[in-house]
C-alpha cells in the first residue's frame, strides 16, 4: 500500500438513522502522524461516525476513504477499539487467547496460531502493560485492565490508524493518565482518533480537535475557546484551559 | 456395578451402546462447547425438534429416518443462520416457529404413513440400546468431520463466538463461518438423537460443557473437559439404568443435570 496515502479522508459524509438525519456535510483529513480528539455532546453521532469510517454502517451521501481506499478494503489496517467491549466477560478465554485473535487475516488460514502470532501478542501485552495478566481469564480483570486489553488487542493487528471510542470512560484518572501516555507513545508510528466526551483529558499529545454536533468543526488544540464548546453544547460550559489541563489532567469540563 | 461389568463383557448390545455413547461424547463435547459459550441452546433445541419433520418426510417415502433427520437439521441450520445474519430481530419467532412446525410435520407424515408401526416415543427420548452397527458408522465419520473442521477453523470459529464484529472487522467472513457452525451443531444433533431422543438432546449438549466451564479458562480445555463429563454420564447412565432396566438416555440425562446442579451450588459455595 501506499503509505504517503491519508489515513483518513472523509467528504461530504451525510448519515441518517430512522429517517432522522445524525450527521450532516462531514468533512475531515487525518494525516499520518496526527493525533486527533473528536469530542461532542452524548448522541451527537460520534460512535456512529467511527462505524461508518469501519465500514459497519453505509453513509447516505459522501464518501469515506480509508489510506486511499473504502473502509471494506482498508479496514484491515486500522485498529479499533470500542467503547464497551462486545464479548461476555464470563467467556472462557485468556488474555493472551483475546488479544491474539487481533491477528487473524495477519496468520494463516488453516489450524491455530503460530509463533509468530505468539510473539507479536506478547509485544503488545507487554507494551500496554498487562504482561502479568497474559494467562488470566478475561472475567476478572477490571476496567482499566480490560482497556488496555483492547487496545492490545487493536495493536497486534499492526495498524497505522488507530481509533478508540471513550477509552477513558470506564478507568480511574491514573488509568487515564497512564493511557494517555500510552497513545502519545503509539502516536509516533500510527495516526490516532480518540472520542470522548469529556475534554478534561486533552492533553498536549492532541494535535486537533474535532467538535461533533451534526457537523463536524476542526480547531487546533490549542485554539480551542469556550465560545466553540458553547455553541457546540448549546450552553456555557466551564472550560479548562489546555496549558492547564496539560498539569492536573482528568480535571474538565463534564 | 460389577453385574453391568459382566453384563458388558457378554452382551455385544450393550458394548455396542456403550461405543455408541462415547463416540456421541466427542461430538457433544466439542460442540456443546460452542452452543454454551454463545449462549445458543434455544436455537440448539429448535433444530433438534424441527428435526422430527425429515424423520417424517424419510418415513414416509420409505426411506431412512435418519438420513431425513440430517438432511432436516442441516436445512433448519441453514434458515435459522440466514434468519441471524439478516433477519435479526425475528430470529426468536423463527426458531419457535421451527420448533413447533418441524414436530407437526413429523407427526402428521407418520400417522398418514401406511402400515404405521414406528415407535415415535424412541424419536423422542432414543434408545441407545438399539443402535444398530451400521449407525455406529456414520457416528464415527460425523465425529470425524465435526473434529476435523473444528481443528481446521478453530480461530475463526472462536473469533465468531467470542465478537462478532471483531472478528467481522478482521476480515473473518462470518457470513461463512456462522452458518457453518450451526451445520456442525446440526450435525450433533442427528448424532445424539440416537441415544438420548430430541427431547433430552439440549441437556446432553450443554450440560457436560456447562460443567465443564466452571473449572477451565479456555473454550479448548472446555470441549475436552466436557468430552470426558459426556462419557463418564454414558458409562454411569447405562451402569446404572442396566440392572433396574431403566431408560438409559433419561437415566444420563438425570445424572448430568444433577452433577450440574452440584457443580453450581458448589462455586457458589466456594465464593461465599
Amino acid at each position: 500500500m501506499n503509505t504517503e496515502r491519508l489515513p483518513l479522508e472523509i467528504d461530504r459524509l451525510r448519515f441518517s438513522y430512522g429517517g432522522v438525519p445524525l450527521l450532516e456535510q462531514i468533512d475531515l483529513r487525518v494525516e499520518p502522524r496526527e493525533f486527533l480528539a473528536l469530542i461532542g455532546p452524548n448522541g451527537s453521532g460520534k460512535s456512529t461516525l467511527f462505524k461508518l469510517i469501519l465500514g459497519l454502517r453505509q453513509p447516505d451521501g459522501g464518501t469515506i476513504r480509508l489510506f486511499g481506499r473504502p473502509p471494506r478494503e482498508a479496514r484491515r489496517w486500522v485498529g479499533y477499539v470500542p467503547q464497551y467491549p462486545l464479548f461476555n466477560r464470563d467467556f472462557p478465554i485468556t488474555v493472551t487467547q483475546a488479544v491474539m485473535l487481533g491477528r487473524l487475516g495477519l496468520t494463516r488460514r488453516w489450524f491455530g496460531f503460530n509463533r509468530a502470532d505468539r510473539l507479536a501478542t506478547a509485544r503488545a501485552l507487554d507494551e500496554v502493560g498487562i504482561s502479568g495478566l497474559a494467562n488470566r481469564p478475561i472475567g476478572n480483570l477490571s476496567g482499566g485492565q480490560l482497556q488496555r486489553l483492547l487496545v492490545a488487542r487493536a495493536l497486534v493487528t499492526e495498524p497505522r490508524l488507530l481509533l478508540l471510542d471513550e477509552p477513558t470512560a470506564n478507568i480511574d484518572q491514573q488509568g487515564e493518565q497512564g493511557l494517555f501516555d500510552l497513545l502519545g507513545l503509539l502516536n509516533q508510528r500510527m495516526a490516532i482518533v480518540v472520542i470522548s466526551h469529556d475534554i478534561g483529558f486533552i492533553s498536549q499529545q492532541v494535535n486537533r480537535v474535532a467538535c461533533l454536533n451534526r457537523t463536524l468543526i476542526c480547531h487546533p488544540a490549542t485554539e480551542l475557546k469556550s465560545s466553540d464548546i458553547e455553541q457546540m453544547y448549546g450552553r456555557p460550559m466551564h472550560l479548562i484551559h489546555h496549558e492547564h489541563a496539560h498539569h492536573t489532567p482528568g480535571e474538565g469540563m463534564r | 456395578m460389577s453385574d453391568f461389568l459382566q453384563a458388558l463383557a457378554s452382551q455385544p448390545f450393550l458394548r455396542q451402546a456403550l461405543f455408541a455413547g462415547l463416540l456421541a461424547s466427542v461430538a457433544c463435547g466439542v460442540i456443546g462447547s460452542y452452543v454454551v459459550v454463545k449462549r445458543i441452546g434455544y436455537l440448539a433445541g429448535g433444530i433438534a425438534h424441527s428435526v422430527l419433520g425429515g424423520m417424517g418426510v424419510a418415513y414416509f417415502f420409505g426411506g431412512d429416518p435418519m438420513d431425513g433427520a440430517l438432511v432436516a437439521a442441516v436445512l433448519a441450520a441453514l434458515l435459522i443462520s440466514w434468519v441471524n445474519l439478516h433477519w435479526r430481530e425475528h430470529e426468536d419467532t423463527v426458531i419457535g416457529a421451527l420448533w413447533a412446525a418441524g414436530m407437526a410435520v413429523g407427526i402428521l407424515l407418520m400417522a398418514r404413513t401406511p402400515g404405521y408401526n414406528v415407535d415415535l416415543m424412541s424419536y423422542l427420548f432414543g434408545n441407545i440400546l438399539l443402535v444398530p452397527s451400521s449407525e455406529l458408522w456414520r457416528m464415527a465419520w460425523l465425529d470425524l468431520i465435526v473434529l476435523l473442521l473444528v481443528l481446521l477453523f478453530q480461530k475463526q470459529f472462536l473469533a465468531v463466538v467470542f465478537d462478532e464484529e471483531f472478528a467481522r472487522l478482521r476480515g473473518i467472513r462470518v457470513a461463512f463461518y456462522y452458518p457453518l457452525l450451526l451445520v456442525l451443531i446440526a450435525v450433533t444433533v442427528v448424532v445424539l438423537i440416537q441415544m438420548v431422543g430430541l427431547i433430552l438432546v439440549i441437556a446432553l449438549l450443554t450440560l457436560p460443557a456447562a460443567v465443564s466451564g466452571h473449572y477451565v479458562r479456555t473454550l479448548g480445555w472446555m470441549m475436552v473437559g466436557a468430552t470426558l463429563l459426556g462419557m463418564l454420564f454414558t458409562f454411569a447412565g447405562l451402569a446404572l439404568s442396566y440392572g433396574p432396566d431403566l431408560p438409559a438416555g433419561a437415566t444420563i440425562i438425570l445424572l448430568a443435570s444433577a452433577t450440574y446442579l452440584i457443580s453450581v451450588v458448589a462455586l457458589a459455595w466456594r465464593r461465599r
